[in-house]
């Protein structure tokens, strides 16, 4: 621990750039663990694939923002419009045959699918990195450098996650999908449609892949195993907060950037992901449905 | 306005109703009776299309809909409140009765379909923003009836509604389904508590091991011998 | 002498004389292909015993990494014979096991949130294995300390003939293993809790007890694969042993040959590893990529079309017309 220590005591600002980095990252983090667990919460199956939707996306977006000259914003639009396409494309030719399919079948089709996806990326666009260069500043704020991009990011990732709390509390067919989520059988009694509700909810899901991707491209390049690096580590945040708990994604994904953030700089950046992983372990000993889930 | 012919029905290898028929005129209330796995559940459920029934027929206002798929049947009037009521917990009461009228013509129709069910049910209106979870065992089966009334259906399938009340909120229950009666809907309702629940109907039925055993109104019902026998505990 | 038995006898003897017939120049490559066959399907067979029951892992490949990291650290720095390394290997896998099935037990944790948790776990691993670059290597991976073109303490063969052997032995205790849990108590009980575990709870099943056992004894077992696998490979690498990709395979594999009989990971094994390698021959070196695009497209194809493998499907539709004949008795 004497790599945080010394952080600490000699270099407090660092520590703080970090904290504040982690913040920025735990942003666009929570937008996939909200997604994934809003599909989870409802169809009650995980897309293991759902990270790789994104990076889809993220292509999009840089073609068409990179090598064909779009503005940004066009090119953000087509990635979520992507995104919503990709939601409900995987829902209905992947996950409406298996619906009633054992667990394990469930997991290897999204897990076939990702399989799938990686590699037809790696054959259509070969594994080289590729990113969207903006001229984004560098900004000071009392002494931290703070990159203009992640800033950005991280307050739409705002705005949309206020947009998604709106919409699941305030609308019809979002409040139906909070009620199926809780009570799946119950809801066909009210005269929903189940299918409707499951497209709804796996085109917003989709759609807030697509919103991660807009987000993630003008931080990080986009390469086919971007789901294999940002991948396990939104399960993992799924997980800690209890799969399926919309709160607890928000919160953990938070827990989890500051750790990965402070123990990169403190330690290494791989030391700061296990550091992170450990602490799951940990929650798991302690309590894997979750820290906000109620004792069985 | 509901009729059932040669109904049978269960799950996988299990037969629960066997040869079922019984009608429901408009405006009545109709009471089906019987013991503990009788088929009573499985009964409303094969009406309300949550499961598909292997064999009869189902009529409703003349529409044949047995094996139509829940929603499709709820779209025509049919609304079903569960056994152990099914609310959504996480939601609050006014959440729960806004998912009632989700489909369009009852959406329509919102404010008024829920000024009534204020006014049948005034303590749903003080507990409106509270989670239907945190609700009594009495208050939560009144935000169900209310939540099948905000479909603003013809006929309600009650499953069982006294289940895990006390006697007292049993009574006063009943009182208030007599209100909704009086408000013009049909009723069909599935029971455990026979004596309590053949003061509330026109007629019954007598639901054993999947078999219709006996029908009748509910008057004539009432002296039988297997009425007798439930309340002795026999 | 049933024809099934008579058909299993000459297959067996196939299999144990094939080594020695003469192939020419493919041999190397045939001997290759096979005992892969032999060590992924007992790694498999290792992974069904707890998927029959419920518990889907899709995090094997921390027990592979465990294991086969464990036995060539232990070579390469210690100069410790991977005979003994192994039982430390084992060791290790059933301890991590335990720490991951306790709590999910105790909790309850089953279906989609199991094999969540043990995704992550399998992630943990492989980057605990490139994180600790000062000794494991890091994403370079490690090769294991020479020792020379055969020796025995070292679990060291140029000859593929020796690993054949080796894999074959190995992979027919891995179906003796299954078919013994198959028999016994343990088998009832534990499908018992796969059904309804607060009913064998009630019965007096020890619920907890038993998926203990089966998680560390699976596991157990998939370490002795990884250390196999590295012996014969000689390297150990953590995207080949622990990532997402092995642990989904081993399950694909099980899940295409079918998960409820002795010999249904190894016929799903044996076609996904000839599918893979008629591919990459066939793409390889021209279309990077592209071989695995397919794989991954005949996979979900049949996970979607025949759910209950090529073993289950089979095996229905030739037992349908008896079953037909029972039921109008």
């Amino acid at each position: 621990m004497s790599g945080l220590f010394d952080l600490v005591v000699n270099n407090p600002l660092l520590l703080a750039e970090a904290a504040l980095n982690g913040l920025l990252l735990g942003g666009v983090l929570a937008l996939l663990a909200l997604g994934l667990n809003l599909i989870f919460g409802v169809l009650d199956i995980v897309w293991i694939v759902y990270v790789d939707l994104a990076m889809l996306s993220m292509y999009l977006i840089y073609f068409t923002v990179q090598v064909y000259g779009w503005p940004l914003i066009l090119g953000a639009v087509a990635g979520v419009g992507l995104g919503i396409l990709l939601g409900v494309g995987v829902h209905l030719l992947i996950i409406t045959p298996i619906l009633n399919s054992p667990p394990v079948n469930q997991l290897l089709a999204t897990g076939g699918l990702l399989f799938f996806i990686q590699s037809l990326a790696t054959f259509l666009w070969t594994t080289d990195h590729k990113s969207v260069r903006l001229a984004l500043p560098t900004l000071e704020i009392a002494g931290m450098f703070v990159s203009f991009a992640r800033l950005i990011a991280f307050g739409l990732a705002v705005i949309v996650m206020i947009g998604l709390y709106l919409f699941l509390t305030r609308t019809y067919i979002g409040t139906a999908i909070r009620a199926v989520s809780q009570d799946r059988g119950a809801m066909a009694l009210m005269g929903a449609n189940p299918q409707k509700v499951y497209l709804v909810t796996s085109a917003v899901g989709g759609a807030l892949a697509g919103v991660a991707a807009a987000l993630l491209i003008i931080q990080y390049s986009v390469h086919p195993y971007f789901g294999a690096a940002f991948g396990p580590i939104t399960f993992m945040i799924c997980v800690l907060g209890g799969l399926g708990n919309m709160v607890g994604a928000f919160v953990a994904s938070f827990i989890m950037s500051e750790i990965i953030s402070i123990g990169g700089v403190a330690f290494s950046t791989e030391m700061g992901y296990v550091i992170a992983f450990a602490l799951f372990i940990v929650m798991m000993f302690i309590r894997p449905s979750g820290i906000f889930s109620k004792r069985q | 306005m509901l009729e059932l012919a040669g109904i049978s029905a269960g799950y996988g290898h299990f037969t629960a109703l066997w040869d079922v028929a019984l009608r429901v005129n408009a405006g009545e209330a109709v009471a089906v009776v019987g013991p503990n796995g009788a088929g009573k559940t499985t009964l409303l459920r094969v009406i309300s299309g949550v499961i598909a029934p292997r064999a009869g027929t189902i009529a409703f206002e003349g529409a044949a809909v047995a094996g139509r798929p829940a929603h499709d049947v709820v779209a025509r009037g049919i609304a079903h409140v569960p056994e152990g009521r099914r609310l959504f917990p996480g939601l609050t009461v006014a959440d729960n009765l806004k998912m009632g009228a989700f489909l369009p013509p009852a959406r329509a129709h919102f404010a008024e379909s829920l000024e009534r069910v204020f006014t049948l049910f005034p303590v749903l209106k003080e507990r409106r923003a509270q989670r239907a979870g945190s609700l009594s065992g009495g208050e939560q089966q009144m935000l169900a009836i209310g939540r099948a009334l905000m479909s603003r259906p013809k006929l309600i399938l009650l499953d069982e509604p006294s289940m895990g009340l006390a006697p007292v909120m049993v009574l006063r229950l009943f009182d208030l389904i007599r209100l909704v009666r009086a408000e013009g809907f049909t009723i069909l309702v599935v029971e455990q508590n026979v004596r309590q629940v053949l003061k509330l109907v026109d007629r019954a039925y007598l639901l054993e091991v999947g078999r219709i055993k006996m029908e009748g109104r509910a008057d004539e019902l009432s002296e039988q011998e297997f009425v007798r026998k439930a309340y002795v505990g026999l | 002498m049933t024809a099934k038995r008579a058909a299993a006898g000459v297959l067996l003897l196939a299999v144990l004389v094939a080594p020695l017939v003469p192939m020419g120049g493919i041999r190397q490559y045939v001997l290759h292909v096979v005992i892969q066959i032999f060590i992924w399907s007992f790694i498999g067979n290792a992974w069904s015993l707890m998927g029959r029951f419920g518990l889907v892992s899709l995090g094997h490949g921390a027990f592979l990494g465990v294991g086969a990291y464990t036995t060539t650290l232990l070579w390469n720095f210690y100069g410790l014979t991977p005979w003994i390394g192994v039982v430390a290997a084992v060791a290790a896998a059933v301890v991590l096991a335990l720490v991951v099935a306790y709590p999910c037990s105790r909790f309850g944790i089953v279906g989609h949130y199991f094999g969540l948790v043990t995704l992550a776990v399998g992630e943990v691993i492989r980057l605990l294995l490139i994180a600790e670059r000062d000794w494991t290597g890091g994403s370079l991976g490690l090769t294991l300390k020479t020792a020379g073109d055969a020796s025995f303490k070292a679990i060291q063969y140029a000859d593929k003939r020796v690993f054949y052997y080796g894999a074959l032995v190995v992979w027919l205790g891995g179906l003796w293993v299954w078919h013994r849990l198959d028999r016994s108590m343990a088998r009832a009980a534990m499908e018992a809790i796969g059904e309804d575990e607060t009913a064998a709870a009630s019965v007096g099943i020890h619920v907890s007890r038993f998926k203990l056992a089966i998680t560390s004894l699976s596991a157990a077992l998939t370490a002795v694969g990884g250390v196999l696998y590295a012996q014969y490979i000689a390297y150990v690498n953590p995207e080949t042993l622990a990532g997402v990709g092995v642990s989904l395979r081993i399950v694909f594999a099980v899940v295409l040959g079918g998960m409820y009989s002795v010999l249904g990971p190894t016929v799903g094994t044996a076609l996904t590893i000839s599918l893979s390698e008629y591919l990459r021959v066939k793409f390889g070196v021209h279309y990077i990529g592209m071989a695995e695009t397919m794989y991954g497209l005949v996979l979900v194809i049949f996970i979607i079309f025949l759910p209950s493998g090529i073993y289950g499907t089979l095996r229905d539709v030739l037992r349908r017309p008896r079953n037909r004949a029972t039921a109008q008795a």
